[in-house]
């Protein structure tokens, strides 16, 4: 019955992750537009742009070789196992023994590393370019996610998702300046894996300052579905992660019945709301940042994280 | 008293987000941006010494939150803003220390307040122990703001951030007398006057904010 269950979970999970992530980038953008006073388009269009792109046949670069073809499935997949890692409204799905964060950070290198490769393949200029950027970036901003794994690690005695969430939901650990650090650090990564503002603009074409959309300049038809929607799934995963971490609170326990995961989805979609309207807010409120300047950006997080985890040395006498 | 109880948490947490707010002005170029940094900075403090004040059950660190609250969260800041749109000064300060090498700099001396801080405090409670180690941090990186601005309203706002670490490493022991309290706010509304004096003077004479030039007027050679 457990293992039913935690099947069940899983699978409900997964279906929740996958058809909500283009509707969290259609609320996103709508909460954008409302604040700059817009009127915006309904938070169902980036399930229309899919289904519209679905619909049309791919165009190939005729320099383009294998990896184009291949470079999609492999992150939108990648990206898939990363969503079922995370945990939503419920802990103790059945996946969650190997939720590990450096499992997932590997998870997420492995999308990356598809996504340069595909914007190399054509050898397009502005392909190669976003790679590049994308590559420099990510130099930072995994050693500074694994630098927050490590503070979690120390304070839940695990770097299991799930065992983490379920020790920062009791609250007898507290509020610690280290989390406040790791906090502070796993926003800047999260705004940088998922090419938001201070980083990048997703909303733009601007080629001096794009990264995420250039590597993608070359994709048509189902692949560039395929990467949109391979960037929403990473967008919402991300989300998540922040509030199975950091709000851990609502979250229904391993082995609660119908009722517990009501609850449990219902915390998730408060959270997930909340800080869909964080991000707009962040977003409108100030600019992005020049490209030059991001790796400083990404150096503060990552000496962020080394500052949480070396208090939490100290604190607890390793050191 | 240890972690996971509400009084220590909440205390923790304020402190923590002052450091933060003083690696956020090792962080920020825009001037602007120090200010605003600086002014939560001071709001913190002033939340924290309130808490501090419910918590010990002392009075008077009711008004030391008091006047943190007005003078280093609304007034000071308030001065500096107009002090900066008066002399009419935009855009990123000239640092003399890269942001990188600032960063690293900062961390290090972090770790150092960590090491030296926590053996002196060793026989007071866990509170005291992480709190004096937090002040001790803040100090040291209110100095390295100093150190790595260049301009002198950079250098106001980081003798603004030393003396936030110094009250706030008072307000976390026991009994702090309220006569000490009261003349280090008094000595900060004079530094602060005397501040915007010496702004106004080094504008006018130089030109600039930039107080390379004062070591041209002092008759160093570099």
């Amino acid at each position: 019955m457990a293992a039913f269950a935690a099947l069940l979970t899983q699978i409900l999970h997964l279906a929740l992750l996958l058809v909500l992530a283009p509707l969290l980038v259609g609320v996103v953008r709508w909460l954008k537009a409302r604040l700059l006073g817009r009127r915006g388009a309904s938070p169902l269009q980036p399930w229309r742009d899919m289904r519209k792109l679905l619909l049309k046949r791919p165009i190939i670069a005729e320099s383009a070789s294998v990896v184009t073809l291949a470079a999609p499935y492999v992150a939108v997949a990648a990206t898939v196992v990363a969503a079922l890692l995370v945990p939503s409204f419920t802990r103790g799905m059945a996946l969650a023994p190997v939720a590990d964060l450096l499992v997932l950070a590997g998870c997420l290198a492995l999308a990356r590393g598809a996504l340069a490769l595909a914007g190399m393949d054509a050898g397009t200029p502005f392909g190669g370019l976003g790679a590049a950027r994308e590559m420099a970036f990510a130099a930072l901003a995994e050693p500074a996610l694994l630098l927050v794994a490590l503070c979690c690690a120390i304070l839940a005695g695990s770097s299991n998702i799930d065992a983490i969430a379920a020790v920062f939901a009791e609250g007898a650990l507290g509020i610690r300046v280290s989390l406040a650090l790791a906090l502070a650090a796993l926003v800047a990564v999260a705004l940088a894996e998922n090419a938001r503002i201070p980083v990048d603009n997703p909303a733009t074409h601007l080629e001096l300052t794009m990264v995420h959309e250039a590597m993608i300049l070359e994709a048509s038809g189902r692949h560039l579905a395929l990467w949109e929607y391979q960037a929403a799934l990473a967008l919402t995963l991300w989300l998540s992660l922040l509030a199975a971490i950091f709000v851990p609170f609502g979250m229904a326990p391993a082995a609660s019945g119908p009722i517990g995961w009501l609850v449990g989805l219902a915390a998730y979609a408060a959270k997930i709301g909340a800080l869909a309207l964080l991000l707009a807010v962040f977003e409108s409120a100030i600019a992005k940042m020049r490209v030059f300047r991001v790796p400083e950006f990404l150096g503060a997080a990552l000496l962020l994280g080394l500052l949480g985890a070396l208090f939490l040395f100290v604190s607890t006498g390793l050191l | 008293m240890g972690f996971g109880h509400i009084p220590f948490d909440v205390s923790h947490a304020l402190a923590g987000g002052m450091l933060l707010m003083s690696f956020v002005l090792l962080y920020q170029r825009r001037v602007p941006g120090l200010i605003a940094a600086l002014a939560t900075q001071g709001g913190l403090l002033g939340l924290a010494a309130l808490w501090q004040g419910w918590a010990q059950g002392a009075a008077g660190l009711y008004l030391t939150g008091l006047i943190a609250l007005v003078a280093k969260a609304v007034l000071i800041p308030w001065a500096l803003s107009t002090l900066v749109r008066r002399l009419g000064m935009h855009g990123s300060v000239q640092t003399a220390l890269g942001i990188g090498p600032s960063m690293i700099a900062g961390v290090g001396l972090a770790a150092l307040a960590l090491v030296v801080a926590l053996p002196v405090a060793a026989g007071g409670s866990a509170l005291a122990q992480e709190d004096l180690a937090v002040a001790l941090s803040v100090v040291l990186l209110g100095m390295l703001v100093m150190i790595a601005r260049r301009n002198a309203i950079g250098q106001v706002v980081g003798l603004m951030s030393m003396e936030n670490g110094l009250i706030l490493a008072a307000v976390g022991v026991q009994g702090l007398p309220l006569l000490i309290e009261l003349s280090t706010a008094a000595l900060l509304l004079v530094l602060a006057l005397v501040a915007g004096v010496f702004l106004t003077g080094i504008r006018e004479r130089f030109d600039s904010l930039d107080v390379a030039f004062l070591e041209d007027h002092r008759g160093e050679r570099r």
